[in-house]
């Protein structure tokens, strides 16, 4: 038996990545890490800035989102978010100039702890890109 | 009765608007294709949109205190009308049908005594409802400098009405803008956004099998999903509207090339009736010289 299921990522302008042969993703949500596997309960979660990882068979491909909403269900993972980029066409001027405007967002004092800790992680991963 | 020379005149300036307008007709048709591409490619967002708010919906148990952009804040006093429009004219009926359309919401709203709060987003709106509800309107939002449609000036309309509902600002919101059908059919549309109307369900309840997992919680996703939920919703009005305008422009294009064309054509009837009419004139003079000689 196969132990592969279906991804689609799509993005309000078009669908971004459809896959049909992957074992395993690793999605940053909200509350940490999860790795789905083939045959997981249904689960709906939202994600925090984080990259999701994807393996397929032949290659492991990796992308930074911002925020979005993940549903799974039926073997299938939908990943629905707003600003997504492929790690490999990271653009330098892009990550840099994220890093700086969530640093100034951060700067700002009347920000909620959950906003705060948000950014912060925001910031931490795209320095990660950029060291890369 | 016009000269030969005014005749002329009239043709040759028929012929170049004839120009002009096939030129408009073609870049239409161009950009249709186009519009009508992405509005596709962006219909699986707000598909898998709906889907997820659906299921999440049908698993909320406590109803009272579901999220406010759910259910509604209990009142409908205030009413916040979208008009979304194009930034162009010359495009036939596209902006009227929707300010018409627009027209007959605000005046049902203003005889039941509610209060009535109007965004205009794309400048022909404004410019169509200013004279009559000026008062009325609160915003007025254009994106002229983009060039295509982006997700990106959708979130900022819904940021804003996101930040009026949370200031209490209104209590029902509805969107108005053309549904592209096919090139020669766009329909004026209607659509509430705030609080959600039901979503509809069209399969049948298949049982218990889609009890999901939920993290965090359902309140907190769905209070997560909803602010997404009403951009998505206008970025998809959006896409809609710019192949709606693309196609009813390339219908009228259409149509004023084929109208310069029947000018011209009567005009050169016209033309070569009066050059005739000349000659015969001037041959009578010359035989009726030459008989008296």
């Amino acid at each position: 038996m196969s132990n592969l299921f279906n991804i689609d990522i799509v993005n309000p302008e078009q669908s971004f990545l459809s896959k049909d042969n992957v074992f395993e993703v690793v999605i940053p949500a909200v509350e940490g890490e999860i790795g789905i596997l083939k045959d997981h309960i249904p689960i709906i979660s939202f994600l925090k800035p984080g990259i999701i990882r994807v393996f397929s068979e032949s290659e492991e491909q990796s992308f930074y989102v911002e925020d979005g909403i993940v549903e799974f269900k039926d073997n299938t993972l939908s990943v629905l978010t707003s600003s997504i980029f492929d790690l490999k066409d990271a653009d330098k001027n892009f990550v840099s100039e994220s890093i700086s405007s969530a640093e100034a967002e951060l700067s700002k004092d009347n920000i909620d702890d959950q906003k705060r800790f948000l950014l912060n992680h925001k910031v931490e991963v795209l320095k990660s890109i950029s060291i890369n | 009765m016009p000269s030969l020379d005014d005749l002329r005149k009239r043709i040759t300036s028929v012929k170049s608007t004839q120009k002009i307008t096939k030129a408009m007709k073609m870049v239409a048709a161009a950009k249709l294709r186009k519009a009508q591409e992405n509005a596709e490619k962006g219909r699986p967002y707000s598909e898998k949109m709906n889907n997820v708010i659906l299921n999440l919906s049908k698993s909320i148990t406590d109803k009272e205190n579901a999220p406010k952009l759910l259910v509604g804040t209990g009142e409908e006093k205030v009413h916040l009308c979208i008009v979304l429009t194009a930034d162009r004219g010359l495009c036939g009926g596209f902006n009227t049908n929707i300010i018409k359309k627009a027209k007959s919401y605000f005046e049902k709203t203003i005889s039941e005594n509610k209060t009535l709060k109007i965004i205009t987003v794309g400048s022909k709106g404004y410019d169509q409802l200013k004279r009559q509800y000026k008062s009325y309107i609160v915003e007025n939002i254009s994106f002229k400098e983009s060039k295509n449609i982006n997700y990106f000036d959708a979130d900022k309309v819904g940021k804003i009405i996101i930040e009026k509902f949370e200031k209490n600002e209104f209590d029902v919101c509805a969107i108005f803008y053309n549904k592209f059908k096919n090139v020669i059919t766009q329909i004026p549309q209607e659509q509430q956004i705030v609080p959600l109307n039901e979503v509809k369900d069209d399969k049948d309840d298949s049982g218990n099998d889609n009890d999901y997992e939920f993290e965090p919680d359902e309140d907190e996703i769905l209070s997560n999903l909803l602010p997404k939920n009403i951009s998505t919703q206008i970025f998809k009005a959006m896409l809609e509207n710019s192949a709606s305008e693309q196609g009813s422009r390339m219908t009228a294009m259409d149509n004023a090339t084929r109208n310069a064309g029947e000018l011209v054509d009567r005009l050169t009837i016209e033309y070569n009736r009066s050059r005739q009419a000349a000659i015969t004139k001037e041959l009578i003079e010359i035989i009726s010289g030459a008989e008296s000689l």
